[in-house]
């Protein structure tokens, strides 16, 4: 399996879902040049986080105009997996492959600490691997990561179960308190309607190395299995089907 | 030659000379050194490489008295950073700077351009950076200014350090009215490289290209160097001396100065930091032994009309000079291309010794290399102490040194947990990303901060430390604690210390009482740095920090790296376990001289630091080193500013997995105050496996270090419990953690009404 990894001038996250996709889960991982329109071929692609072209105009704004982003967008729309990570979420969002914004933190200050994040969806190709209802910890690092949508477009996001990580606290509960940036219903992370593009806030390529914690390698070994099971890129926007899903029960939201 | 038919023939006057920070005497040699009178630009030239930023001048002859040398130095002072060598062919390229006039004027980008000026000095050295560190030392958080200076600052460094993509791991901050209206802001950046693309600011082969890189030259920063190194005014408006950062850009330069050091397209690189192109060009130039020859009106600037005065002197930010190999000057602008950035070929070496300056083909700066850069005059300044502290250091401190009760323990614990100096850091590194990089394995909080070291299973240990309370009130001795300290802290995580940076942050040393305090400070740290086998790699000076109202703290900042064999065998800090048994190695003295507790539970600075005995600071260093690699030991945590009692209550209430209570006693005659809250030296707080008591106390027998059984940590819930001096401290171990956890944001949100 091959894994690209897009480099926007100002991207910081690449080397380490480099070495996530290397030495987390022993596949292939390659970079993907912004100015390029080649994809090399690539079974899934990951959009890393950082401060694409320093977050000029807002962020994610302009790397959406990158050449290798009208790529990545027909990959997506034949069904190619892709991720997108802090920054990259922000650019999936402002590409319009993925509803809604992100926007500054409540708090207006940059966030940089642990959370829980509770899975809230198996059936996309980077969830595959972790149990419903999962508690996870991984690190957040943003300035800009509270997620807003409108009223309409949120309740498509809850009714077609497309909230794919939520915020929680220890004992897996959504709580104001768990919530580190106002993101509307704790939400930390969504997929597209045909559940292949996933794009979250928290970084599991920094829990993904025995000294700083798994809990975030299932999100890439999650492709490998996809693999395994012979559901590639354009083959099923239901993977997750198989898996029986079951959406869980009692969100408890504000 | 001839004065050069300069375009700027500005007449030279005594007062021009004096508002360019030169002496007469300084003058004077100019003069012979040109055999003629200086252009303008050329005065420009010399002001800012003779000043004390630039040219060490107060500073020079103390430095040298510093030990420079060790195994593992590759690379010692004199370049953009120092190197150790890591091993398996690694090197660390390391140095912290000062950013503390620019951040007083204007916080967000003093900070910022502080965090940038450093990274580059990392990166020239062909460095990937890999951790960023903060010392930050702010007048009390009860006024406003400093909260607002913090405020500004904390979001400067973290803009910065979070764009670019380099964690900002740990530090220091200190609160103290000394620094109220000269705060310290210094900045240390750690970088990785494969020691064969070591690069170096070097200007060798005739006819080689001189090269412009990264972001135009600017208006901005001109004559910051002369600005660092004078007192900090009243009134006048300093902005313009503040320069503007942009970390977007130095992203892109990091990116590409990387690929073209890795590529062996280089002669030599530099930053263009302080005195920009001067300094970076004739230093360059200094150190191949070789000569320079640019024009400025090659030189790629942001707006028209700029003189050469401005373009030699403006310290615009994300730029960089270069000689590159011959003929691979094509290469080297499409790797400057491929990340959108701007290159310009502006002249060549030579070997004639001369920097020499063009502005359009006219000559107008000319000046021998070697004069310039490496025979700034220096100065053996009167040092005297003041009386006014000797009078401090002896003050009679009997009647502090009972506490009535352990109500009265309790409260003062509590004063001291809510003391900004002490308490919960997590308001300022919650706002730094720490965890870019997947390297951190022991963020902010901590004794010390621990890195992987490559994809090693090894690891490095850096602590960054000053009491400036303790070196104003015995510069020595307090200098001598500062690196002890700093030694301390990086073995408390089990790794054994290695090297030094420093950063010494004094008043203006034409005052003998400012001069007495560096000169002993220095004494100090070359005592400290030869007994614990540290050597110094290189540093900063930033003197002149002080106002009407008086000089800082004198506070020389180190910065400690230390290496660690095995990352599994890391010691954590804080207590790991209910249950585990707590020891206490070193000993506890009548000492409460200069101590937190004084300043924050009774308002007075007095009395004399701690003692420190260098031989023992070094055999602790060793069993710390001793104990973790034979995995005997669950915690280990210095005990400093606040303590014992506030150590033990750390430990607590940064237990893994939320707060523990604990059950402990020392025994002895010390005094309860001094036994609570003095702050001896060379104590630590360890923890472990009650199986492992008698391996841990034969050890520290084994070095002849006194060592205590000291009681047991509790369970979740549990009360803090610790007696000493015929009293007991027993408060609510949440009730502690709250006050520990609530006290920066507590006085940071109060104005915005935040608390998330």
């Amino acid at each position: 399996m091959r894994i690209g990894i897009v480099r926007f001038p100002g991207s910081n996250c690449d080397q380490d879902c480099y070495r996530a996709v290397e030495e987390g889960i022993g596949a292939e991982a390659v970079y993907l040049w912004h100015k390029s329109h080649d994809l090399q071929a690539c079974d899934a692609i990951i959009l890393p986080g950082g401060f694409s072209y320093g977050d000029h105009l807002r962020a994610g704004a302009i790397a959406r105009f990158s050449p290798i982003m009208r790529e990545v967008t027909g990959f997506a729309g034949a069904g190619g997996p892709v991720l997108g990570i802090c920054n990259g979420f922000q650019i999936l969002c402002e590409a319009g492959l993925l509803p809604g914004a992100l926007v500054r933190n409540r708090s207006l200050r940059f966030r940089s600490h642990c959370v829980r994040v509770r899975v809230e969806r198996t059936d996309t190709p980077f969830t595959s691997a972790y149990g419903a209802g999962d508690v996870l910890e991984m690190p957040i690092a943003h300035g800009e990561g509270q997620y807003v949508a409108g009223g309409t477009e949120l309740r498509r996001l809850e009714d077609d179960g497309r909230v794919v990580f939520r915020y929680v606290d220890e004992r897996g509960a959504v709580t104001e308190e768990a919530n580190p940036n106002g993101s509307i219903h704790n939400i930390a992370g969504i997929c597209d309607e045909g559940r292949r593009v996933v794009g979250l806030m928290p970084h599991p390529e920094r829990a993904a190395s025995k000294l700083l914690g798994t809990d975030g390698l299932e999100v890439f070994r999650s492709l490998l299995r996809e693999a395994l099971a012979g559901t590639g890129a354009g083959s099923s926007a239901s993977a997750g089907a198989a898996h029986g899903e079951s959406e869980p029960a009692g969100v408890g939201v504000r | 030659m001839s004065a050069p038919a300069g375009l700027e023939t500005m007449e030279i006057t005594p007062t021009l000379v004096a508002e360019h920070g030169l002496s007469p005497t300084e003058y004077e040699r100019i003069l012979e050194i040109l055999g003629r009178e200086p252009t303008f630009p050329e005065l420009g030239v010399f002001s800012a490489m003779w000043s004390e930023h630039c040219g060490y001048k107060s500073s020079k002859p103390l430095l040298r008295t510093l030990p420079t040398e060790g195994a593992c130095v590759v690379q010692g002072p004199g370049e953009n950073a120092g190197v150790i060598d890591a091993g398996d062919g690694w090197g660390l390229a390391f140095k912290i700077e000062s950013h503390n006039h620019p951040s007083a004027v204007e916080p967000y980008q003093g900070a910022a351009t502080g965090a940038g000026g450093i990274l580059r000095d990392v990166f020239t050295m062909g460095a990937r950076p890999i951790a960023l560190f903060d010392s930050l030392h702010f007048g009390s958080l009860e006024s406003p200014r400093a909260r607002y200076l913090l405020d500004g600052v904390v979001r400067g460094v973290g803009d910065y350090g979070n764009c670019v993509g380099v964690p900002t791991v740990g530090g220091e901050a200190v609160f103290d009215p000394a620094y109220e209206r000269n705060p310290l802001i210094n900045v240390m950046c750690i970088g990785l490289l494969r020691l064969e693309e070591l690069a170096q600011g070097l200007a060798e082969g005739v006819g080689n290209a001189v090269m412009a890189v990264g972001a135009r030259t600017g208006r901005d920063g001109i004559h910051g160097a002369t600005f660092a190194s004078e007192e900090l005014d009243e009134g006048s408006d300093r902005r313009p001396q503040v320069q503007v950062g942009d970390p977007f850009t130095e992203k892109l330069l990091l990116e590409a100065s990387l690929e073209l050091i890795r590529r062996g397209l280089l002669i030599g690189i530099q930053d263009m930091g302080a005195a920009g192109l001067t300094s970076s060009a004739s230093e360059m130039a200094a150190r191949s032994g070789s000569g320079i020859d640019f024009d400025v009106a090659l030189v790629p600037t942001r707006e028209p009309g700029m003189t050469p005065y401005e373009i030699l002197l403006s310290e615009s930010q994300e730029r960089m000079l270069l000689v590159a190999r011959p003929g691979r000057e094509n290469e080297v602008e499409d790797v400057l291309a491929k990340w959108d950035l701007e290159a310009a070929i502006i002249g060549h070496v030579t070997d004639d010794g001369n920097f020499r300056v063009r502005d359009g083909g006219e000559v107008v700066v000319e000046i021998p290399v070697t004069q310039l850069v490496d025979e700034c005059p220096t100065y053996i300044r009167e040092a005297l102490e003041d009386p006014e502290v000797r009078r401090l250091r002896d003050a009679d401190l009997t009647p502090y040194q009972g506490l009535a009760s352990g109500e009265e323990a309790v409260r003062a614990l509590l004063v001291l947990l809510d003391s900004p100096s002490i308490a919960s850091r997590s308001w300022i590194y919650e706002q730094y990303d720490t965890t870019v990089g997947t390297n951190t394995i022991v963020g902010p909080g901590s004794d010390a901060a621990v890195l992987r070291l490559a994809d090693t299973d090894r690891g490095l240990a850096v602590s960054l430390d000053c009491n400036g309370r303790y070196v104003y009130l015995d510069p020595r001795r307090g200098a001598r604690i500062a690196v002890s300290e700093a030694a301390r802290n990086v073995a408390c995580s089990g790794a054994r210390p290695s090297a030094v940076t420093n950063c010494l942050n004094f008043g203006n040393p034409l005052k003998p009482a400012v001069y007495h305090q560096l000169s002993e400070a220095v004494a100090g740290l070359a005592e400290a740095c030869h007994a614990l086998g540290t050597p110094v790699t290189g540093g900063n000076v930033s003197l002149y920090n002080e106002t009407p109202e008086g000089a800082v703290y004198p506070t020389p900042v180190i910065g400690m790296l230390g290496l660690l064999d095995r990352l599994e065998r890391v010691v954590p800090s804080f207590f790991q376990a209910p249950g585990s048994a707590v020891l206490l190695i070193g000993e506890t003295r009548d000492e409460l001289g200069a101590s937190e507790f004084l300043a924050a539970c009774h308002g007075i600075v007095a009395g004399r630091p701690p003692a420190v005995d260098l031989d023992e600071a070094g055999r602790l260093v060793d069993f710390l080193v001793e104990a973790a690699s034979r995995g005997l030991l669950l915690s280990a945590h210095d005990c400093s500013d606040g303590g014992l009692a506030v150590t033990l209550a750390e430990c607590a209430i940064e237990a893994r997995g939320g707060p523990l209570g604990l059950e402990a006693e020392l025994t002895g005659r010390v005094p309860a105050a001094a036994a609570f809250f003095g702050e001896s030296q060379s104590r630590v707080v360890l923890s472990c496996n009650p199986e492992h008591v008698d391996s841990v106390k034969e050890l520290a027998g084994e070095l002849g270090l006194p060592i205590a059984s000291i009681g047991r940590v509790g369970s979740p819930g549990e009360r803090f419990r610790f007696g000493a001096g015929g009293l007991i401290i027993d408060v609510e171990i949440d009730e502690a953690a709250d006050v520990y956890r609530s006290a920066l944001p507590r006085r940071m949100e109060k104005e915005a009404g935040l608390t998330t």
